[in-house]
């Protein structure tokens, strides 16, 4: 395997008595589209900035490409970032926005020239060079700063929760669009977001942080499957968790009691984990039983408590005798669907133990 | 809660007594200056209203226009230094930490606490041939001839110490214009640097430029409006100003504010002094046509 573009060790940083990020170890490597994920607070946009350069570690070391980066300053680093809130200069026209940082390095001529119209042409704003920021919209902002950041051809981009201030329509255009820039110029993405649909959908790899520490590094498919903390779980997509008693493990299964469950083997999320609780995805929950049940499965008796209805799919929210809350997805594949079980009446769940997993709580 | 500020009537009860403040105290006096800049000399108080250009005519005598250029390039030299000073000064108290911030602004604006005139006369104390200035300059002369004289060279620095003629000349009345307004160019200063988003001063870091090209490029440009908000607050004062000139300046520091001065009071030509006034008056209205127009471009780029 090549080295790592930017390889993140040990890195700790203190505000005062508190960590902002806590002994962080990331590689990342090239060609990535890699995402730090984590609520407001646990640390990320910090171990951004540190990449970036505008922050200094207290502790370890960042090196970029194989060069210690720790102590270099922001305009020292083959890095650059898109900023949250663009940060386009407003007093410069875009093409006088996306040709600073070629300027800066002295370049200027027929170079310049071409370099700012390719940056442009690749974000679409060809048309729009001789505008001031203000007479544009959010997202032709934001393809300024990105235009502006990728003309310097960095060995990483950094993009600090580049859709935040997007609405929703343009967000998912953006996230296609960005997928499809990081394809063409083949440069390592470094994204931060607190969004995690587009961390999964966006990123080949994600790390959850949470309170300055990074909980688990893994692809978008196993953070989902195979979360390691009941943290992750639950802030990737929905779950159900349900606490239980472990009676003994082995290898990669554990054998757990629960009242509603009985005592079954399941699977476990890493070697580490001897408590915790077992959770279970929505859609891995059966509620329609036209299909015949499958092998091994568990039916519980429920009663429906509520249901929300996405169009698309339909949550169902339902209680069981002993006072057990679970959450059911189901989709609405068909037009002559019968629809959803009304609200207060009885129904029965079928859960699969190959559905379950049993992660950590710390 | 809303609807108070729907009604118009609200409006002119809130505003009333400074307009009827500005009518009856500024608006209406300065008419009356208006009107007299148009008048006649009739005796010892009493003024004829003829609507004579006299005045006028005699107000553009070269001799006062020479005392006029001369207040206008004190006051562009005043201003110049005024803002090379305070920039630094207003960037520190940007970047000051939030505990410290609220303690240097108060530095700032402390010299207000004190009646200018004395402020001013301070300042002979500290410039006079026997003021503190030249008192540390007659120690450092002191400790100078004394050190070199185990070598011989006590005579190089003269006979003995001759203290500086800081008082009483052009030098002296910038000095104290640069003293006396210098809060009116810190405070606009901070208040466009304080506005400035940080993170475009780190985009220009990020983007490889130096701190120096940031500076010129990014954060100059952008304080614009705070620039050209102190360069009025200053150059429009100064350009009237008669007190610092008169305490600090010598013969050859007289300015318009003083001829302006004189015709109200020593001369008793009240007619002229309105005169000259307007004409004042209508060039700072040249500035704030201009400001207008810097303010205007500014909000077309956002």
């Amino acid at each position: 395997m090549r080295p790592p573009i930017v390889s993140i060790d040990g890195v700790t940083k203190r505000f005062g008595e508190t960590a902002a990020v806590d002994q962080v170890s990331i590689d990342i490597q090239a060609n990535e589209f890699f995402a730090l994920l984590g609520p407001s607070g646990c640390g990320k946009t910090t171990l951004l900035r540190m990449l970036a350069g505008f922050e200094t570690p207290n502790e370890g070391r960042i090196l970029i490409d194989g060069d210690d980066m720790t102590r270099v300053p922001p305009n020292r680093r083959p890095v650059n970032m898109v900023f949250q809130s663009y940060a386009v200069f407003p007093h410069m026209t875009v093409e006088a926005n996306v040709a600073y940082g070629l300027k800066v390095e002295g370049i200027g001529g027929a170079e310049l020239r071409r370099r700012v119209d390719e940056a442009l042409a690749m974000v679409r704003l060809e048309n729009f060079r001789a505008r001031k920021p203000d007479q544009l919209s959010g997202g032709q902002r934001q393809r300024v700063a990105l235009a502006r950041a990728l003309i310097k051809r960095p060995k990483v981009l950094l993009l600090d929760e580049p859709l935040s201030a997007l609405d929703k329509k343009l967000r998912e255009q953006m996230q296609l669009e960005l997928v499809r820039l990081q394809h063409e110029v083949g440069i390592t993405f470094v994204m931060v977001t607190h969004d995690q649909e587009e961390a999964l959908s966006m990123a080949n790899r994600i790390a959850v942080m949470d309170h300055g520490r990074v909980l688990q590094i893994a692809d978008p498919r196993t953070l989902y499957e195979h979360p390691t903390h009941r943290f992750v779980a639950e802030f990737i997509g929905t779950v159900n968790s349900l606490d239980v008693e472990v009676r003994s493990v082995d290898g990669p299964h554990a054998r757990i009691r629960h009242p509603l469950l009985g005592e079954i083997t399941v699977e476990r999320a890493a070697p580490d984990v001897e408590r915790g609780v077992v959770v279970a995805r929505p859609e891995k929950l059966r509620l329609d039983f036209s299909a015949p049940p499958v092998d091994g499965e568990i039916l519980l008796d429920a009663v429906v408590e509520q249901i929300a209805y996405y169009g698309d799919l339909s949550f169902v929210f339902v209680r069981c005798p002993d006072g057990t809350a679970l959450q059911i997805s189901r989709y609405n594949v068909n037009r002559q669907d019968k629809g959803d079980p009304a609200a207060g009446s009885l129904c029965r769940v079928g859960i699969h133990p190959d559905d379950l997993l049993l992660v950590g709580t710390g | 809660m809303q609807s108070w500020r729907e009604s118009p009537g609200v409006v002119v009860v809130l505003l009333a007594p400074a307009v009827l403040w500005l009518l009856l105290f500024f608006l209406i006096p300065l008419g009356f200056i208006w009107v007299i800049s148009f008048g006649e000399r009739a005796g010892p108080v009493a003024i004829d209203i003829t609507w004579t250009l006299a005045n006028y005519r005699d107000a553009i005598d070269p001799l006062y226009l020479g005392l006029f250029t001369r207040s206008l390039r004190i006051a562009a030299i005043s201003t110049v230094i005024a803002l090379v000073i305070a920039f630094p000064v207003a960037f520190a108290i940007t970047f000051a930490s939030p505990r410290l911030k609220p303690i240097l602004l108060l530095l700032v604006i402390l010299p207000f606490f004190t009646n200018m005139l004395i402020r001013t006369y301070a300042m002979i104390a500290v410039l006079r041939r026997n003021g503190y200035v030249n008192f540390s300059l007659e120690q450092l002369w002191e400790a100078g001839a004394f050190a070199l004289q185990p070598f011989g060279l006590a005579g190089m620095l003269g006979e003995r110490f001759v203290p500086l003629d800081l008082l009483y000349n052009n030098t002296a009345v910038v000095f104290g214009i640069v003293y006396v307004y210098l809060p009116f160019m810190v405070l606009p200063l901070y208040a466009s640097l304080e506005r400035l988003d940080r993170s475009l001063l780190e985009a220009s870091l990020d983007l490889g430029a130096s701190q120096f090209r940031t500076f010129f490029f990014v954060t100059v440009p952008l304080a614009v409006p705070g620039i050209v908000s102190g360069i009025m607050l200053v150059f429009i004062p100064a350009m009237g100003t008669f007190l610092i000139s008169d305490l600090l300046g010598g013969p050859s520091s007289q300015l318009i504010g003083n001829v302006i001065e004189r015709q109200f009071k020593a001369a008793n030509n009240w007619p002229l002094g309105a005169a000259m006034s307007f004409l004042l008056l209508y060039l700072t209205f040249v500035l704030l046509v201009l400001r207008a127009w810097f303010e205007k471009r500014d909000r077309g780029r956002g």
